[in-house]
């Protein structure tokens, strides 16, 4: 315990909430209070509804919802494909290597995501791979950007996976894929899990990349409640807001349950 | 468990180099089938280095691996057919205890109908048969190592590889495992095993013959009566038993000198006036008068219940000297005198001829 002294213990609190509250709870809470909401001209919220949560979960919101899992649940698994086969394949190679290959994963990360939706559109918006216009191309925008993320927390486990099982594994008489099988990726599964929920979490935020580049045809809820409140709906696109948040972490709340034998270890 | 006839190991010339640094240098030794060969050596010797070198994880830079004859240097480690056990027992942990010790079988494709009985047969053998079913988190640490020998013998190999397997054990498990492990060897004689270790105990209770290693290389082998009674080195010695080296000069048939004064030994064919090295082991010293007779300084007693172990100061050497526990402790800075019988002492070096 860093500090000792009940008062101080105490205070320490107090600072944490002080800050903390304001800054992360408080805009929280007003998008839900808004969200209930036909008026605010005064401190609080006036004309309480449940009309801006019907017309949240139907129509043009709906398929938006849907769009956004979509492409969520798509490009978690895209990048957890790639990054975890980048990350198993980087522990086998020397030092350089795996800067190397670290420094590119990173890269969507460290450019602004604009950018990043802007060079995936000039690149797919011409022959030969012409994917302009199709939900495809948002997908691959969120591949793009949430791949460093699985890349990252994936690598770090296998770092710390101990070479010994594998060892053992192929003193026993197990070919290389078949201690990836059925020693390795089981070993890993509790990281894959944590890094498939970040994934997922991600993509179902991400909008300035999305903005660049998204077709008529699907859209994405951030995009959805960005026009809404763009337009002056401020109240319908709060609630819309409150459905994407209450979804991401009912979805993350089940990647979580997901328990693997190897969590006990 | 009785199997195809044994095979052994051989290395032939075998280097290992990490860098600049040569950590197995040249290391010439046969094991021969169903033979237990310690490989017993300080840390960082070279000795797990060459058991490695044995289940393919690491690449020689120079020389051959053998298995039953069959050059195995540039073999993938899943096809030496070999079975390893490590220190830290390295049991899958999302695999219960019948899966570990199946899974060389599974990886094998061993017909489907044999797994089960070989399973039983080789948790039988550790006495782990009633945990089958439960997880490595839920055994204990000697629990763990007898299921991880299961999983290393469930594939009948030829060769067995042991990487300081009790290192991680409490004493007494240690010696309860020791017994253990020296049943196996019996029930198993065909069994060839390497085994690593830098507990003296643990080679010279086990082992057939003691393969001494230091700094890379090879310096000593022989049965761990060679190793123990006759050493050929000052590390053996020193290493195996712990003894006291005394810098002496052969003087006339039978006697040696030591700081002035004259020891009676074997000094078998050693030359007149060369120098070489006197090896006694600390409880073959005694205190008080007798044949060869030094008088020194106590420098530090310690108590270790069933002994006193004595470190005292002859002519600026430190003795040990291991005595049944003595009814008055003495003192540091007492005078003693410390005896031992000619025939205990055993002389190397200085063209010493070796039986």
């Amino acid at each position: 315990m860093l500090v000792h002294s009940r008062r101080g213990r105490w205070a320490s609190w107090a600072v944490f909430f002080g800050l903390a509250l304001p800054v992360f709870a408080l805009p929280l809470g007003v998008i839900a209070a808004a969200s209930f909401a036909t008026h605010w001209s005064g401190v609080f919220p006036s004309g309480p509804t449940l009309d801006n949560y019907s017309s949240a979960t139907r129509g043009e919101s709906l398929q938006a919802l849907i769009t956004s899992l979509v492409t969520a649940a798509g490009a978690s698994l895209l990048a957890l494909t790639l990054g975890g086969w980048a990350a198993l394949s980087a522990a086998a190679l020397g030092k350089r290597g795996r800067r190397t290959l670290e420094a590119l994963f990173v890269l969507p990360v460290a450019v602004p995501s604009v950018a990043v939706g802007l060079a995936v559109l000039v690149a797919f918006s011409k022959p030969p791979i012409l994917l302009n216009g199709t939900p495809w191309i948002v997908l691959i925008a969120h591949t793009v950007l949430v791949t460093a993320f699985a890349y990252q927390s994936v690598s770090a486990a296998v770092r710390r996976l101990d070479p010994a099982y594998e060892q053992a594994a192929a003193s026993l008489g197990a070919r290389p894929w078949y201690v990836l099988w059925r020693v390795r990726i089981p070993l890993l599964l509790p990281s894959l899990n944590a890094a498939a929920g970040l994934c997922f979490a991600l993509s179902m935020g991400e909008l300035s990349a999305t903005m660049m580049l998204y077709p008529p045809d699907w859209v994405p809820l951030p995009v959805q409640i960005f026009t809404a409140t763009d337009r002056g709906a401020l109240f319908t696109g709060s609630a819309v807001a409150v459905v994407l948040m209450g979804t991401t972490m009912l979805v993350l709340l089940a990647v979580s349950r997901i328990r693997t034998r190897a969590t006990y270890r | 468990m009785a199997g195809a006839p044994g095979a052994g190991i051989r290395f032939e010339g075998v280097s290992v180099v990490y860098g600049k640094n040569t950590v197995l240098d040249d290391f010439d030794l046969t094991v021969e089938p169903g033979e237990v060969m310690a490989l017993l050596g300080p840390s960082g010797s070279g000795k797990t280095t060459a058991l490695r070198a044995v289940a393919g994880f690491v690449r020689p830079a120079s020389g051959r691996v053998l298995i039953g004859g069959r050059d195995v240097t540039g073999l993938p480690p899943y096809q030496r057919g070999i079975g390893m056990v490590v220190q830290q027992y390295a049991l899958f942990p999302h695999m219960r205890v019948a899966d570990n010790v199946a899974f060389g079988l599974r990886a094998r494709k061993a017909p489907r109908g044999e797994i089960a009985g070989r399973v039983a047969e080789a948790l039988e053998m550790t006495g782990m048969a009633d945990y089958a079913k439960r997880y490595p988190r839920e055994l204990s640490g000697g629990q763990q190592q007898r299921v991880a020998i299961a999983r290393a013998l469930a594939i009948r190999p030829k060769v067995l590889l042991l990487d300081e397997p009790l290192s991680a054990l409490d004493a007494q498990l240690r010696s309860g495992m020791l017994a253990e492990l020296a049943r196996l060897h019996r029930e198993l004689p065909d069994v060839s095993m390497l085994y690593v270790t830098h507990d003296q105990v643990e080679a010279l209770t086990l082992a057939d013959r003691i393969a001494v290693m230091d700094k890379a290389r090879l310096r000593d082998c022989g049965t761990p009566q060679q190793l123990y009674r006759s050493p050929r080195t000052e590390f053996t010695a020193s290493f195996v038993g712990n003894a006291n080296l005394l810098p002496v000069t052969v003087g006339s048939t039978g006697t040696v000198d030591f700081a002035g004064t004259r020891l009676s030994v074997t000094t078998g064919e050693a030359a007149h006036g060369a120098s070489a090295t006197l090896c006694v082991r600390p409880h073959l010293v005694g205190l008080g008068d007798g044949p060869n007779a030094l008088r020194g300084t106590i420098t530090e007693v310690q108590w270790r219940g069933s002994t006193h172990r004595l470190y005292v100061d002859v002519a600026g050497r430190r003795l040990k000297a291991d005595l049944r526990e003595l009814r008055e402790s003495p003192a540091p800075g007492d005078e003693v005198t410390l005896n031992f019988a000619a025939e205990d002492a055993v002389l190397i070096g200085a063209g010493v001829a070796h039986a």
